[in-house]
Formats: structure tokens, C-alpha cells, sequence
């Protein structure tokens, strides 16, 4: 368990420089996402122009794996349409919970956040933006949270159930 | 914990007073006897910093519990065989053990449940909640664990009464003025901490339960955070109901004892029904159990009260005063040294604190810090702390949190700093 597989330098840079932080206007798809764990708590405002992403928002206040994971999210999902943002989650849901699962080339920049499987403590916190993000594309706008998958208002977002 | 300063000078003709012999405790010594406390985490020696949420176990309280599950072990108030008798010797010697531990007049008030929140849900369910309605009134403070918060909110609920709540200030204290104001003739019930787990504070239950009871107001003190760092007297504090759990005063986990006033706990109905808490039982009617057990339905926890008993004479052949003395002052040094780390801030900053350091570090959650100090080997508890209110009054999603018990050293105060220097480093 190395601290620096963890707190990368991508990882510290986007939690000291989030991207895409704050709330979109207009906006057509929003959730909030909770972690009851730690407290954090995290809001998506989307705009789709029919299936795609065309911009993505975050705020809230979180650990650095949280920020960090949302701030890449937000610039990785961009521009992307529902299928494609599904097959990414599903790449970093397996980055993140898979010990043999491997960076492929569709994660990009994303690949920092390999370093989470070590620290099982932590998957929740980087896997909060996801999930928050399937609640906004399944447009229910409810709160997802990362514990009581029951609770989840989103049939992708039970995917969660699975983890550590 | 603190004691208040005293006067030091006394009348030239009066003998000058002896001060008492500092207590003191051989640390090494208590260390050896907490076998966990030599492993390793992530390859460097352990520094255990979260006794306020579990306190380890020392090896007289496992013995005890091995002794009874290999020598004595049947169900209790059952049968006439030998180890029935003494499985039930050992589980009601383990009640009077309690007894002596807080000085209640009799085994007839002490309970044993699963631990403080179980205790606190009994007095809810079984005192309150038949009693009170539309109009009454129960008092807690804001500085509770959500264990002291629920099951009122609970009551609340079933029974249409209200929940008042006497508001702490900015260092973590509860300014009495603004708790006694909160007790009016509405009051039925006040139910506060006796230390806060998020803060350290140490509240003043004597002027607490003097004041409730020169209204007429019965008393609850949550006490899970305050008997493994001083002795406890119900009958000196004169409360109606006293809660602790075993596994913060270094014993098991799933025992923990509810102390009431045997006046009130025999007004009281049964919590829940089942076997030994019966005399008799027909389709038609039962009659209950004296108490006791009148409140301990199916087969209690014997192994678990047998290994309380042994952490009580742990931390009394220690010495409780021993004790305090040694946390106040890692308490003191651990304030001091953490005060000088740029970006710090102490969560909880009351003038009589039990030895528990709540804190944030500017720049980097206390998420984080959690997992880089654990990378150091050093535990500490970070969160919320089962104390939600407390978190918002204060601002912070969350605290890291720092305690210290009996088997803490100096050395680990040092490590604790060196590991937040190094969270620093990390996140320049």
C-alpha cells in the first residue's frame, strides 16, 4: 500500500484545481449524491442535447478522491452520449474495485484513480460522482447515496451494491 | 479529566495541607498488557488513537471470558446442574461487580443490555414512552451522540411529545443558563452526556441533575464516554438513569449496563418479553420477573458480563485517578503540540475535557487525513462522529479525531504530529 498510488500527482492537481466546478445554467438533468460515511455531499447539473452530454457541472464539498474523481469524470464524460458514458463507468467501476482489472486507453486520464483499489476504505468516495451521475441520466433527480442500495432510485446506481 | 483548580493557599495558623501523591501509571507496564498494541500497520508499529470509538482489550478481560467459556459456560437462572449454577454465579457476580463499579444500593438497579444505545433505547421505550404525550417535554443538549438523539425522536413520534435542545457554545461547552432555561414545567425528562465523544467536553451533571430535581425531573446520563476515565458514584451524582458500554471501558463488545432508580424501574414495564424475564406464564396471562430481570428477556450476555467484570477490576487495580491523570496530560501535550501545526484547528476547545482531541486541517479533509495517518500507522476516528447536529454547528462535514486511553505513551503524541507533518508534505 503505497500513499502515492493514491494521492497521485492528477489526483492532487484536480483536487487543488477542480474543473468544471460549480452549478450549470441552463441545465436539464440534476443529482445530488451523499456520502453519509463522511458527510460529503456532491450536486451534477447536466445539459443533454438529446442523448449526448453536451456540458456537466459539480459542486459540493468532498475528501480529494471525491473532488478529484468528479472533476475527471466531468471532463471525460463530456461530449459523450448515454451508451459511451455507461461503458466508461462500467471501466472505472472495474479500475476501481477489480485488482487485476487494467487501465485501458478509454480511460484516459482516468487511469489515476487506479491506485484507489488498495484503499478499500476509499472506492466510495471516488465511485460517488458515477453513481450521481447515472441518478441525473435516469433523470430522477433524487440523492443518491453510496450506503442502503435499496434506497437507490436508480436501477444503474444499484450497481454500487457490489462494492466493498 | 480536569479537576477544577484549587486554592492552594491555606490560613498561616492551619497545617499546610499534604498534597496528595500524584498518581502515577507504569505505561509500559499497562502496555504489555494489551497484546494488540505490538502488531504493525502497513509495516509500522501501531499507534491506537481511537479508544473513544473501541478501547482494546487487556489480557485479564480475555482470560476471564476464556476461563468462563472453557470452565462454566451453560445457560443461566436454568438448571440444577453444576455449570448452570455456575454460569449463573459468574453472570450475577459480574452484576455485583457493576454495582460496586458505580455504588448503586443494589443489584436490583443494574441491567445489563447490548451497550449505552440499547440502554438509552430501554429508558425511551419503557419509561417514557407510556408516560408521555402531547405537551411534555424531553431535554437533551447539542452536543449528544445521535444514541441520545434517536430514540427520543423515537418517543417523539409514537407519543406526540417534544424534544427541547439546550444549545453549546463555540468552544464546546453548555452554557447552563441556556439549559436551565429549557427547563419548565413541560419537562419531563432530561437526558444528557456525561463527555461528549465528538468534543471531550465534560459536562456539569451535578448542576444538571441538582437543578432537573429541584423541578421534579427525573435524569439520564449517558455515560459511555466518561467511565473509562473516572469513577462514577450514581449515588454521589444522584441521577435516575446512568448508561455505559463495555467496550469503552477496555471490556467485550455486546454488554453494557443500564443503572436506573430501582423507584423508577419498577414503575416500568417490560421492554421485551420472552423467556427468563417471566415467573409464570399462561395463554391467558404472565406474570413478570423481579428485578433485574424483569428487563433481561432470553439468554443474556454471560461471557460478555463476565469480561466486564474483569475490565472493571482492570481499570480500578490501574486506578481510575491513575488513569485520568495520565490522559490529561497526553491530553495536554497532544493540545499543545497539535496547536503548533499551521492550519490546525481544535474542534472543541471547553475548559474541562476528557482526552479526546477533535480537529481539522486546513486543506485537506479529514478523509484524507484519516488514510494518510493510517498510512503511518497511526488510528485515528474520522467522520461525523455519530454526532451529525455537532458536525453542523460547527461548519465541518466531518472531524479527525484523537483518543487517548490508559496504554497511550508521549511517544505516540510525537508520532500523531510527525503523521499530520507528513499528511502536509502529501498535499503541498
Amino acid at each position: 500500500m503505497e500513499l502515492r498510488d493514491l494521492y497521485r500527482d492528477v489526483i492532487l492537481d484536480h483536487n487543488r484545481h477542480p474543473r468544471n466546478f460549480g452549478r450549470l445554467d441552463p441545465a436539464n438533468a440534476y443529482a445530488e449524491g451523499h456520502n453519509p460515511l463522511c458527510g460529503d455531499r456532491l450536486t451534477l447539473s447536466v445539459r443533454l442535447v438529446g442523448d449526448r452530454i453536451e456540458d456537466i457541472r459539480f459542486e459540493g464539498k468532498g475528501c480529494a478522491i471525491s473532488t478529484a474523481s468528479a472533476s475527471l469524470m466531468s471532463e471525460a464524460v463530456k461530449g459523450k452520449d448515454r451508451a459511451a458514458v455507461r461503458q466508461l463507468f462500467e471501466s472505472v467501476h472495474a479500475l476501481l474495485t477489480q485488482q487485476d482489472a487494467l487501465a485501458g486507453p478509454e480511460l484516459g486520464k482516468l487511469a489515476a484513480l487506479s491506485g484507489v483499489r488498495e484503499f478499500p476504505a476509499r472506492v466510495k468516495c471516488a465511485s460517488l460522482c458515477w453513481h450521481t451521475l447515472n441518478a441525473a441520466l435516469e433523470s430522477d433527480g433524487g440523492t443518491v447515496t453510496t450506503e442502503v442500495p435499496d434506497e437507490v432510485p436508480s436501477g444503474p446506481a444499484r450497481k454500487m451494491a457490489g462494492e466493498p | 479529566m480536569a479537576a477544577p483548580a484549587r486554592e492552594a493557599a491555606a490560613p498561616a495558623p492551619a497545617p499546610a495541607p499534604v498534597p496528595a501523591p500524584a498518581p502515577v501509571l507504569d505505561v509500559e507496564r499497562v502496555r504489555k498488557d494489551f497484546p494488540i498494541l505490538s502488531r504493525t500497520v502497513h509495516g509500522r508499529p501501531l499507534v491506537y488513537l481511537d479508544s473513544a470509538a473501541s478501547a482494546q482489550c487487556p489480557r485479564p478481560v480475555m482470560r476471564a471470558v476464556e476461563d468462563y467459556c472453557m470452565q462454566s459456560h451453560a445457560n443461566v437462572h436454568r438448571g440444577v446442574h453444576l455449570l448452570s449454577q455456575e454460569a449463573t454465579a459468574a453472570y450475577e457476580g459480574a452484576r455485583d461487580r457493576v454495582r460496586r463499579f458505580l455504588n448503586a444500593r443494589s443489584t436490583r438497579e443494574i441491567l445489563f443490555v447490548r451497550g449505552t444505545t440499547e440502554a438509552i433505547n430501554l429508558v425511551a421505550q419503557s419509561y417514557a414512552r407510556p408516560r408521555f404525550g402531547p405537551g411534555d417535554e424531553i431535554l437533551i443538549t447539542g452536543l449528544e451522540h445521535h444514541a441520545n438523539i434517536v430514540p427520543w425522536q423515537m418517543v417523539r413520534d409514537q407519543t406526540g411529545c417534544s424534544l427541547a435542545v439546550a444549545p453549546i457554545d463555540r468552544r464546546g461547552e453548555l452554557p447552563l443558563n441556556e439549559f436551565f432555561k429549557r427547563l419548565t414545567p413541560r419537562t419531563r425528562l432530561v437526558a444528557v452526556a456525561h463527555v461528549s465523544n465528538a468534543l471531550g467536553t465534560i459536562l456539569p451533571v451535578e448542576e444538571i441533575v441538582s437543578a432537573a430535581h429541584a423541578r421534579g425531573i427525573p435524569v439520564l446520563i449517558d455515560g459511555a464516554q466518561a467511565v473509562s476515565h473516572r469513577a462514577v458514584d450514581v449515588r454521589a451524582l444522584d441521577c435516575d438513569f446512568y448508561a455505559f458500554s463495555g467496550h469503552k471501558l477496555y471490556g467485550p463488545t455486546g454488554i453494557g449496563v443500564l443503572y436506573g432508580r430501582e423507584a423508577l424501574l419498577a414503575e416500568m414495564p417490560p421492554w421485551q418479553g420472552g423467556g427468563d424475564m417471566i415467573l409464570t406464564v399462561t395463554f391467558e396471562r404472565t406474570t413478570y420477573n423481579e428485578l433485574p430481570w424483569k428487563f433481561e428477556a432470553g439468554t443474556p450476555n454471560m461471557s460478555g458480563a463476565v469480561g466486564l467484570a474483569a475490565a472493571i477490576d482492570y481499570v480500578e487495580g490501574l486506578g481510575l485517578d491513575a488513569i485520568g491523570a495520565h490522559e490529561q496530560r497526553l491530553l495536554e501535550e497532544a493540545t499543545a503540540e497539535l496547536q503548533r501545526i499551521a492550519g490546525l484547528t481544535i474542534i472543541g476547545t471547553a475548559a474541562h475535557k476528557a482526552s479526546v482531541i477533535s480537529f481539522t486541517l486546513e486543506g485537506i479533509h479529514p478523509h484524507d487525513l484519516g488514510t494518510i495517518l493510517d498510512s503511518e500507522g497511526v488510528a485515528v476516528r474520522t467522520g461525523h462522529h455519530c454526532a451529525m447536529p455537532v458536525m453542523e454547528f460547527f461548519g465541518v462535514p466531518a472531524t479527525a479525531r484523537a483518543s487517548f486511553a490508559c496504554y497511550n505513551t508521549r511517544e505516540e503524541v510525537h508520532r500523531l504530529s510527525a503523521a499530520l507533518h507528513r499528511a502536509r508534505e502529501v498535499f503541498r
